[in-house]
């Protein structure tokens, strides 16, 4: 490799992982460079989910096997919120409520503890809320939910839109969007989608996580892959995902070859 | 890789609890031997110079006190206690005749007290807050006493009050708090030794909390204090009580008792941080908190408020309750309790409504941890004369852990068809997903589990008086403290 050639942000090789003592991700790769939008389709119940939270470091999740590289540093070794410093962030697909704290505190404390982590100076409650207040406006998020507590309460729309802006004050270097999309209308879709257009930067990469085509018309992404019984069976630019609106996913299905490692039982080998 | 599962673990290595008031005085102290027959109780009586009418009333207190026992009905056990093996006095050795202003104070109290956080030195004090410390069996000092004196209002050692104001004490101890009333209250009409004196006179803002800091010193040592709080017509009060205890392996019981009274318009505002020594991981020691406190509205359009954060003792018995008398009066009971390992805290509120358009407020807050068990046991009682009266019940129980309980006994009496009663209850545990939540937004573990328990009793906290709440805040922070994983 020369000098000049571009390092990937996330690297994840041969990656394998349980849940409830099943085996959902098996045998994943994925590679994905600074400043590029991936997109990841699939259907219901094909490990779209486990992949972001396995990334975001869910201890729900057991690794069996394979390697993840974040900037080049092994990233399954380190906690869930060290990840979370070091700049990935996950916009949950079912938002939390935390009640009793408001979302603008909580969002303020979360800043704090990326900010010390990086050896630089808190923000305090008056730049925070200048901050917070605009980046607000850009996703048309109510101003009056900052002083809600996190997500109680808060429409789906609102949860999701939640999300979106603590993205956009957090600023991460990796940001998983896992089905943001789902449950929006189409004007919301659009807000949301203009917020994640304007995350876009060389510096950072994004996944977005969604099982249908529409948000792909306003987040147009550099890379398209299709998740199927937890590997990538399928990838393509952006053309991808509208074969596959067209085709639906058995179409990948039938295409999916043979897993490189031991398979299971209930996946024919071709 | 870490499994599923683990957070359960990690929450019991962060409720491995840390006490920071654990240390003892090193004092000369003048104590009766233990055990307790009406020969204690004279000396007792003796050695405060009391009035015969009081005397009388303990003896009185003390025989009704032999034909009770125990009670067993709260959801907490305990081995039995030995009451012939308890000092029901002792005090720290007085160079003359005890001290008549600050500068008289042992300095090894002053000491003491600077050590937990509890200044007595007036001028060093920021802020409106006078303190009546607590120390063993007897009140050292108390500040700002002059000070208050010129508007009226009365803030001294309930030992004092009884020399000084015999009248006031004649007339209102045990008139919310009969000595017949149950057990523990009986037994502390018998030998209380120390303990507040608050009168308010009519019309009087009080300008300045008032706060009493009790300290248990002595080993085998029991504490019986008690409070008296009255607010003429038209007074307000904000009374504070903190408490600690060195870490002993032995239990040792404090049975307080507590009295309010509020005239017509008047309002008492009653707040306590009660962080008594709770026991070590395995539960050997700690205190047996049964405490009897109660107010009685007896005004028209008076109100009682009770706010409490407890955290400390190996287990509380307590129930802070308003007897709602004076028509249009109101009565409030915010709790957050927290038990962490072996604690047990059987805690709640009674609200008895007489008069007519009467309301009370119960919001209740348990938290339980490591094997903690914490129980809400509250009645409403509406009488018959009780016309229009209003009650709202929350009681929200949060789990941390899967070894813990919550339990929850609401008892509602209503005698007439116009009041109306709201009961909501809810039980949940901190969930892995929010934990997750909180940790995948850069929060470690530990702040995330501070922060939902905060979130969890911010609508009590938000009763505290300022300084108080950011003490509680704190407090629960350290009663959940340890090492994260
Ligand atoms: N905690 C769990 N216990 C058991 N099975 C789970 C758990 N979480 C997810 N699964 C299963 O893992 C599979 C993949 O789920 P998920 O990653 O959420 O899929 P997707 O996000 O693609 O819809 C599903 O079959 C789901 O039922
Ligand atoms: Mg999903």
């Amino acid at each position: 490799m020369t000098g000049s050639k571009k390092k990937p942000i996330l690297e994840v090789r041969g990656l394998r992982a349980r849940v409830g003592g099943k085996e959902i991700l098996r045998g994943l790769d994925l590679t994905i460079q600074a400043g590029e939008v991936h997109a990841i389709m699939g259907p219901n119940g094909s490990g779209k989910s486990t992949l972001a939270n396995v990334l975001a470091g869910h201890e729900g999740y057991e690794v069996t096997g394979g390697q993840v590289m974040y900037r080049g540093k092994d990233l399954l070794s380190v906690s869930t919120e060290e990840r979370a410093r070091e700049g990935i962030f996950l916009a949950f697909q079912y938002p939390v409520e935390i009640p009793g704290i408001s979302t603008a505190y909580f969002l303020r404390a979360s800043l704090n503890s990326i900010l010390k982590h990086r050896g630089e100076e808190e923000i305090d409650p008056i730049d925070f809320l200048t901050l917070v207040k605009k980046k607000a406006k850009l996703v048309q998020m109510d101003q009056s939910l900052l002083n809600r507590p996190v997500n109680e309460g808060f429409s789906g729309g609102e949860k999701k839109r939640n999300e979106i802006l603590q993205m956009m004050v957090l600023e991460p270097r990796l940001a998983i969007l896992d089905e943001t999309d789902s449950g929006l209308d189409i004007d919301a879709l659009k807000i949301v989608a203009s917020g994640v257009n304007a995350m876009r930067d060389p510096e950072r990469a994004m996944i977005v996580v969604t099982h249908y085509q529409r948000l792909l018309t306003y987040i147009v992404p550099d890379r398209v892959h299709v998740l199927s019984h937890g590997r990538i069976v399928k990838s393509g630019g952006k053309e991808l995902a509208l074969e596959l609106e067209e085709k639906g996913y058995a179409w990948t299905e039938i295409d999916s070859p043979a897993p490189a490692a031991p398979t299971s039982p209930d996946v024919p080998a071709s | 890789m870490k499994k599923a599962g683990t957070s359960t673990k990690v929450i019991e290595e962060l409720t491995n609890q840390e006490y920071r008031y654990g240390f003892v005085t090193d004092v000369d102290t003048d104590s009766v031997p233990p055990g307790l027959n009406e020969d204690v109780i004279r000396l007792i009586s003796a050695k405060k110079n009391e009035p015969p009418f009081l005397l009388e009333w303990r003896l009185r207190a003390y025989r009704h006190w032999l034909t009770l026992r125990e009670p067993k009905w709260a959801h907490v056990h305990y081995p039995p206690i030995d009451y012939q093996s308890i000092v029901y006095y002792s005090a720290p050795k007085a160079k003359k005749d005890g001290p008549r202003s600050l500068d008289e104070v042992d300095p090894e109290m002053l000491a003491t007290f600077e050590k937990l956080g509890i200044s007595l030195n007036e001028q060093k004090r920021l802020s409106g807050v006078a303190v009546d410390a607590v120390f063993d069996s007897v009140s050292v000092a108390t500040t700002f006493k002059e000070k208050l004196g010129e508007i009226g209002v009365i803030f001294c050692s309930f030992s004092d009050a009884v020399v000084n104001h015999p009248e006031l004490i004649e007339k209102y101890l045990g008139s919310v708090v009969p000595y017949t009333d149950n057990f523990f209250a009986s037994l502390n009409s018998a030998v209380f030794t120390d303990g507040s004196f608050c009168f308010i006179p009519k019309g009087v803002r009080c300008p300045m909390e008032l706060s009493t800091y009790f300290r248990i010193n002595a080993a085998n040592t029991g504490q019986f204090e008690r409070t008296l709080i009255v607010a003429e017509a038209g007074s307000y009060v904000s009374y504070l009580e903190g408490c600690t205890a060195p870490m002993r392996d032995e239990n040792q019981l404090h049975a307080a008792v507590v009295e309010l009274i509020t005239h017509d318009n008047a309002q008492i505002k009653y707040s306590t941080v009660q962080n008594w020594y709770p026991g070590d991981a395995q539960g050997r020691g700690g205190i047996f908190n049964f405490v009897t406190k109660r107010g009685k509205c007896l005004g028209v359009n008076s109100k009682i408020s009770w706010s409490q954060v407890e955290t400390g003792s190996a287990i509380t018995w307590k129930y802070p309750s308003c007897i709602l008398l004076g028509d249009n009066s109101i009565g409030e009971f915010y709790s957050v309790a927290l038990t962490n390992n072996y604690q047990q805290a059987d805690t709640g509120t009674k609200m008895i409504h007489i008069g007519k358009n009467t309301t009370s407020t119960i919001i209740s807050k348990g938290i339980s941890a490591g094997h903690g068990q914490n129980t809400y046991r509250g009645l409403v009682k509406m009488g018959k004369g009780a016309k229009n009266s209003r009650n709202y019940s929350q009681c929200d129980s949060l789990l941390l852990g899967d070894k813990c309980g919550a339990h929850t006994f609401p008892y509602v009496e209503v005698g007439n068809s116009s009041s109306r009663l709201e009961h909501e209850a809810s039980t949940s545990k901190i969930g892995e997903d929010q934990l997750f939540y909180c940790r995948q937004r850069g929060l470690s573990q530990e702040d995330a589990v501070s922060m939902i328990v905060n979130g969890f009793c911010k609508e009590v906290f938000r009763q505290l008086p300022m300084e108080f709440a950011v003490e509680a805040q704190k407090l629960l922070g350290v009663s959940l403290e340890g090492s994260v994983g």
